[in-house]
């Protein structure tokens, strides 16, 4: 009975798993489809035309590039901002802290249609022509709760007496922020940017709302639904996710070996 | 050296405030002030009593506010079905595969959004695999629809988000002590007893948080009830966007919005004192 019990459990993971994997499976496989129209909806023979040609649509591939742009901007700001918001909520006891925390929550738990829709009534009435300022705008947003979240859970009791250490053996403030601080962080750093470009990449709603003319890579394929559909999204949208899981794997390796060294050093010290 | 400690003393004072700011700002302009100027916009209507918008947008948007509520709660009651199994088996049963699987979890996050909502329309799709094999197995009637229905919708909204619930209760079941549990089996507790006296109220935090990050965006979303149903299936985002970015009325654009927002916060507050879970993040 027990063991049954059991079998059936994994048994159910195991379809649940499947079911997660499915789309993304379909996805792939329809980037070998050679579609009867222009739609890329009914599977009709194998082929490589897409992939040999994955910018045949010069609209794409600027949705794509206008993509990677918001995504990198707004990462590499929102990654600053959240960090330092992290590093304070973490090494400093101050009045108004739990404010801070709860305006970091509060945007995680706003529908996006409503951040969308009231960041677009704000632009309207500060007479703000929508377009690539307002995107960023809204993704750097978005993205910095996440990041002050994600690095934060990750250095939470970290002892910071470490710093103060190499400060009494005669550091300067900058030499310890480098040798000291930033090789705790950098794990944190590195996973919370990562989130921040997955989350600027795939977001579709709140840029609706806030692009004005402009097409980013999620837009594009919503618009696709009525002119036409190529497999070539199906090529893009194989080629993020292996590209995403690469750089995860990467990240991975790499994050290993930073702990590893920081265990060894606090091993030896 | 007085002197000197006091200085740095202020300097560390001041210091999280330095910090914090730019972030800080940019949440108060772009977050705070907007919803302030949503409002603002919502009371802003041309001729007729401040709340005219409010009237209009629950009495002719009502039923869709109703139909996103109960889509949202059934998306959210499958992701906990779905999901509790998983995070439980991924936890106490996986072992060395343990991050592979949390790895295949989040897959889903590598692939477009709105790409993985198409491949279900394939899926579904009146040739598709799907709608082809029912009816092979003679479980569907010949000429029946799996797209555009009210299943398809729940079925894209709870894939969509599944993976939401499914993190944060892993989470909470990791961080259990396994002592506990077979403390109580010592005492002669059954597993299913072990489970619902132990594990369970452990994991409700988990289950907290999940069921918010699962029914918040669920509520608001409108690309599954857009691609996935018919215009039977509609949801208050589609009306949102619809009035916002087509028909301009923005004052009703703005209360339907309003809305929506005090109804998912009344709703948080009280499901947080059901549960009497304080920590979200």
């Amino acid at each position: 009975m027990r063991r049954f019990s059991r079998w059936f459990l994994d048994g159910y993971a195991a379809l649940v798993l499947a079911y997660l994997f499915l789309p993304i499976f379909v996805t792939m496989l329809y980037s070998f489809n050679k579609p009867a129209g222009k739609f890329n909806f009914v599977w009709k023979a194998f082929s490589l035309d897409a992939w040999r040609e994955p910018f045949q649509y010069p609209a794409l591939v600027e949705a794509m590039k206008l993509s990677l742009r918001v995504a990198a901007i707004s990462t590499a700001v929102a990654t600053l901002f959240g960090t330092l918001i992290a590093l304070a909520l973490c090494r400093y006891k101050f009045k108004g802290s739990g404010a801070v925390g709860l305006l970091l929550v509060l945007p995680l738990t706003t529908p996006e249609v409503v951040l969308g829709s009231s960041l677009l009534s704000l632009f309207l009435g500060l007479n703000v022509p929508t377009g690539f300022a307002t995107i960023v705008t809204a993704h750097i947003m978005f993205s910095v709760s996440y990041v002050a979240l994600t690095v934060r859970a990750r250095i939470r009791g970290f002892d910071w007496t470490l710093e103060e250490a190499a400060m009494d053996l005669g550091a300067a403030p900058f030499r310890v922020f480098y040798k000291v601080t930033l090789p705790i962080i950098a794990p944190g750093i590195v996973a919370a940017s990562m989130l921040a470009f997955a989350l600027s990449l795939d977001d579709f709603i709140i840029t609706l709302f806030n692009a004005g003319s402009r097409i980013t890579y999620p837009l594009y394929v919503y618009g696709a639904r009525r002119a036409a559909f190529p497999a070539q999204i199906n090529v893009l949208a194989t080629a993020i996710l292996l590209g995403s899981l690469l750089l995860l794997g990467v990240t991975v390796l790499w994050q290993h070996r930073v702990e590893r060294a920081n265990a060894g050093a606090a091993g030896t010290h | 050296m007085a002197g000197i400690g006091a200085a740095s003393e202020r300097q560390n004072r001041l210091a999280p405030y330095l910090l914090v700011s730019p972030g800080i700002l940019w949440l108060l302009f772009f977050f705070v002030v907007p919803i302030v100027t949503l409002f603002k916009t919502s009371v802003a209507v041309p001729d007729g009593p401040w709340w005219e918008a409010y009237y209009v947008a629950l009495s002719n948007y009502g039923g869709h506010f109703l139909r996103s509520l109960e889509y949202a709660t059934a998306a959210t009651l499958m992701a906990l079905a779905l999901g509790y199994p998983l995070a439980y088996v991924i936890a106490f049963r996986g072992g060395r595969l343990k991050n592979l699987l949390l790895g295949l979890v989040i897959l889903p996050f590598f692939t477009t959004f709105l790409v993985r909502t198409f491949a279900w329309k394939t899926i579904l799709g009146d040739s598709g695999p799907a709608a082809w094999l029912l009816q092979h197995l003679h479980l569907m009637q010949p000429g029946g629809r799996l797209l555009d229905t009210t299943m398809a919708v729940l079925g894209g909204l709870t894939y969509n988000f599944v993976p939401f619930m499914i993190l944060p209760i892993y989470v909470s079941l990791e961080k259990i002590d396994r002592r506990l549990t077979e403390a109580a089996e010592d005492l002669y507790c059954s597993p299913t007893r072990a489970f619902l006296k132990v594990v369970l109220p452990l994991s409700l935090p988990g289950v907290f948080a999940g069921s918010l990050l699962t029914f918040i965006p669920a509520t608001g979303d409108f690309i599954n009830a857009q691609l996935l149903g018919s215009p039977n299936q509609q949801m208050i985002g589609t009306v949102i966007q619809n009035q916002f970015l087509e028909v301009r009325d923005y004052p009703l654009a703005a209360s339907l919005s309003f809305v929506l927002m005090t109804v998912i916060t009344l709703g948080v507050l009280a499901y947080a004192r059901v549960l009497g879970t304080e920590d979200l993040a």
